[in-house]
């Protein structure tokens, strides 16, 4: 009781234990990790998008005696990297299926030895014709790679009854994670045969799953350790598997440490990207703009190979009529596999994608019922007690309302729209005009449908002798700050200030599998399951010494019992679950929301936009360390800015990016960034650690609607595209595409 | 070719005597194990690898090193002494500037220099200071409101 006293460090702000290092660059990532007899890998890469492998000739690569080659034909066990399906090969064989797949690959004592011989390796193809793009794997009836459908009431009924029904097609691109360290991974022999890895990656677990498959290992034989690793935001979900599994095949055949370190342009040029979207809309309303019915269709551009996409596509589906109550609601999903880049997890997987096509319709039946886009939104946002498409009650935790409002009274926002509106009407030839545009968003936190359930993950206290109580999980902190969120909690549930917490750094050796750091869950449900493991430990700890405090009482227990251990695993809350096949029940197990609204000026002459100034409203349950929060807000809500005006890949006619490079794929500086007033509201989970829900991807949802709603807002052009670039806006233009009455 | 190059890197006297086009932060980085200078992009984009040359910031991987013959080289691990932050790193720490921390050595250099020229320097000065320093983590709000932060106490506006 007296140890309740304690319980502070939730909603503080304590300098982060790795922000030392970090800010003095001692900190040590993948790249500067020093090993003894390293060696470097490279890999030789496709040319072309589809071809077959006739022929590969490493012998003038071999002309340097210390080289090491392997190619599918060496593999010692399945050409597979597990992920959901078995289609994706380490190495091509006979034939590959996107630009820049991997074929070969080279082992050298210096990084310059081994780019030169992975020069010289001769590979002849025959190619093939590519798919490029959903239009041609439409047409093309390529595989899919993952198909799934939400039924709610009756679309037909409701359309029948609507006063107005309005239809849009909404396109989203290819996506750059750009994480500032590029992708990398070391890979040491062991004897026995055995490999540790150590690496820049977000799932020590996916890693050592994916080698025992590949090489035929024990759990045991396969260590994975992460180095310090900057940044992910889904990029080091599963492609890591892949660059650990050509280390540890280049290690095992020369027999050394070996590590590979993509250079930036490699890194944009092969890994996976955010799938391209093509959503459809057909929604019926009322005379006053109440949804009546609404239909989807989803069609994901999966690349070559499945990776996530189901799951991708599953988190789409269950984002895509938005935070807003409708009776009849119809969706149906798509991956279609094209012969690009395999897409992959990126911040937000799928729901990004699906709201900016849910929230552009909207804005689009807003205009037709003639209302403004904040009316529409509070008409129709859930409300608690509302039933989502899965028929999932929202019992607690709705805050749509709540944030709708708190942004909107923070910029005047029914004002100003309407005095914009009202400017832009009015004609004339300013240089200049300003606009201001709205988007309402929620996120699910944690896995989706019974992941979490299926998965029941455990994680680890252990009170040390040192008297520290370590925190032992696999979460993966690659810049969240998730570590010392995670002690915060556990500091609280203990009653015990937070330097008496200790947070392992994940290494299969040393922590249980407590899941993948990916799908906003490590604050939410590992956070969750750690705070009742720390209350077990608590009770323990002090049943052996009554009435004395946890300090006194860890003591007695370490002197007389030894240290204690504490595993503990997630429970699922009582009534849950969801049907696989029906896709209805629990979808995820609480929701977050957000309100973005974003100022810009859009010069007229050359169609350029400038972000003035965001105001983000994000419901995360509980902020555990509202810096770190605030963080996650606006660093997840710069990325989807990028996405929104910015960030364009450039697909050639060959299925080539253009734009490759750092120099011409363009992600938001400082110059492109408005000044974000960001507001936490704080409507609790149940389950989560005092409330708390997922925060990592929920700010990806909401800010390229809100933008592009705001260039309709200054200019009249109605974007149905991100990213809305210059070039787009005017072919919008030319092409008529402004909203009624310009 | 190989003539000596000879520089000053941290205060210390360095002698480099390979390939004289070797980039500055090859040498850096693999030559003198300061390896809290980082590689993002290689072609002078994401300033991860800025180091101060002679006072300048500048991206040490389009830098021959040839060219900094007779200069003073600056890196993040010699800004601060051991085991200690400078007031701007501390700042930047408790303010959240740092997530991953991979722009970090490179914007805290450039940080450095601007308020070692500026004192007084302001938010749009900072953002104008920064445009070449990318950071896909934070957003840059936290960047910027911890350099405001340490800015105002060089003004004395607070304690």
């Amino acid at each position: 009781m007296s140890d309740a006293a304690n319980a502070r460090s939730v909603g503080a702000t304590p300098p982060r234990p790795d922000g030392p290092a970090k800010v003095t660059g001692r900190a040590e990532y993948v790249d500067d990790l020093e090993v003894a007899g390293l060696w470097f890998g490279a890999t030789v890469r496709s040319p072309h998008c589809a071809a077959d492998i006739v022929r590969i000739d490493a012998s003038r690569a071999c002309e340097d005696p210390d080289v090491v080659v392997v190619t599918a034909a060496d593999l010692p066990g399945p050409n597979v990297l597990m992920v959901i399906a078995d289609d994706w090969p380490v190495l091509a064989d006979e034939r590959v299926n996107h630009a820049q797949e991997p074929v070969a690959l080279v082992a050298a004592p210096t990084r310059e030895r081994a780019r030169r011989a992975a020069a010289r390796v001769v590979v002849e193809y025959v190619p093939r014709e590519p798919v490029i793009g959903i239009d041609a794997a439409l047409a093309a009836k390529t595989r899919l790679l993952a198909e799934c459908k939400i039924t709610h009431g009756d679309v037909a009924a409701g359309l029948a009854g609507a006063a107005h029904v309005i239809e849009g097609t909404y396109e989203t691109g290819l996506q750059e994670h750009i994480y500032i360290e590029p992708q990398g991974m070391i890979a040491i022999p062991q004897t026995g045969g055995g490999v540790e890895i150590v690496g820049s990656m977000q799932c020590p677990f996916y890693i050592q799953n994916a080698l025992c498959t590949l090489l035929g290992l024990e759990p045991e034989q396969c260590r994975v350790r992460q180095a310090t690793t900057g940044g992910g935001f889904g990029g080091k979900e599963e492609y890591p598997d892949i660059i650990a599994a050509h280390a540890a095949l280049l290690a095992l055949a020369s027999g050394r440490p070996v590590k590979i370190v993509y250079e930036r342009h490699e890194d944009i040029l092969a890994t996976t990207k955010r799938h391209p979207s093509r959503v459809r809309h057909r929604t019926g309303v009322d005379a006053d703009g109440k949804l009546l019915a609404v239909e989807v269709d989803v069609v994901l551009d999966g690349g070559a190979y499945v990776t996530l996409s189901p799951v991708v596509l599953s988190r789409a589906v269950l984002h895509a009529a938005g935070p807003y109550a409708c009776a009849n609601v119809a969706i149906r999903g798509r991956v279609v596999e094209t012969n690009s880049v395999p897409s992959g997890a990126f911040r937000g997987f799928g729901a990004p994608q699906t709201q900016f096509a849910s929230e552009r319709q909207m804005d689009k039946i807003a205009r037709v019922v003639g209302v403004d886009p904040l009316a529409i939104r509070e008409r129709n946002a859930y409300r608690e007690g509302d039933i989502t498409p899965t028929a999932q009650v929202l019992d607690s935790g709705v805050s749509a309302l709540d944030c709708l409002r708190t942004a909107a009274e923070r910029t005047d926002f029914r004002k100003r729209w309407a005095e914009l509106e009202a400017e832009r009407r009015s004609g004339g030839d300013p240089p200049a005009r300003r606009g201001i545009g709205l988007s309402l968003y929620w996120h699910g936190s944690g896995f989706t449908g019974n992941g979490e359930q299926m998965m029941r993950s455990p994680v680890r206290l252990r009170l040390a002798r040192s008297g520290l109580v370590e925190i032992r999980v696999s979460s993966t902190d690659f810049g969240q700050g998730t570590s010392i969120v995670l002690a915060q909690v556990v500091a609280d549930a203990i009653g015990i200030p937070l330097d008496r917490v200790s947070v392992i750094v994940p290494d299969t050796a040393e922590v249980p599998n407590s899941g993948p750091t990916v799908a906003s869950r490590t604050v939410m449900i590992v956070g969750g399951v750690l705070e009742k493991a720390a209350a077990e430990l608590a009770e323990q700890v002090r049943r052996h010494a009554p009435g004395a405090d946890f300090d006194e009482a860890a003591r007695c227990y370490l002197d007389e019992v030894g240290e204690l251990v504490v595993e503990k695993r997630y429970e699922p809350p009582a009534g849950g679950g969801f049907d696989e096949e029906t896709y209805t029940g629990t979808a995820y197990p609480a929701y977050g929301f957000g309100c973005d609204i974003v100022e810009i000026e859009v010069d007229l002459d050359t169609l350029v936009v400038t972000p003035e100034r965001a105001t983000l409203v994000c419901d995360v349950g509980r902020a555990i360390h509202p810096v770190l929060c605030r963080g996650q807000v606006e660093g997840g809500t710069l990325q989807a800015f990028g996405q929104a005006y910015l960030e364009e890949l450039g697909v050639d006619d060959d299925g080539h990016w253009r734009n490759d490079r750092l120099s011409t794929y363009i992600i938001p500086t400082t110059l492109d960034t408005p000044a974000m007033d960001t507001v936490l509201l704080e409507y609790p989970a149940r389950g989560g650690p005092q409330g708390a829900k997922g925060v990592g991807e929920l700010p990806a949802d909401g800010g390229a609607p809100a933008l592009v709603a705001a260039i309709e807002n200054a200019t009249g052009i109605s974007p149905v595209a991100v990213p809305a670039t210059p070039e787009r806006l005017l072919a919008a233009l030319e092409g008529g595409r402004t909203v009624a009455g310009d | 070719m190989t003539d000596l190059v000879r520089m000053q890197v941290n205060g210390a006297a360095v002698e480099f005597d390979g390939d004289p086009r070797t980039r500055l932060l090859d040498v850096i980085r693999e030559r003198l194990s300061l390896t809290g200078t980082k590689e993002g992009c290689g072609e002078g984009e994401c300033g991860a690898c800025a180091v101060l040359i002679d006072g300048e910031v500048v991206c040490s991987c389009l830098v021959p090193v040839f060219q900094v013959d007779g200069s003073d080289i600056t890196t993040i691990e010699s800004l601060a002494p051991p085991d200690a932050l400078l007031p701007l790193q501390q700042t930047f720490v408790d303010a959240g500037g740092v997530q991953c921390g991979a722009c970090t050595p490179g914007i805290v250099l450039t940080l450095h220099a601007l308020f070692q020229r500026e004192p007084r320097a302001r938010r749009a000065r900072v953002r104008e200071a920064l445009a070449g320093n990318l950071c896909r983590c934070t957003g840059y709000e936290r960047i910027l409101r911890a350099a405001e932060e340490h800015a105002a106490r060089l003004r004395g506006d607070v304690s």
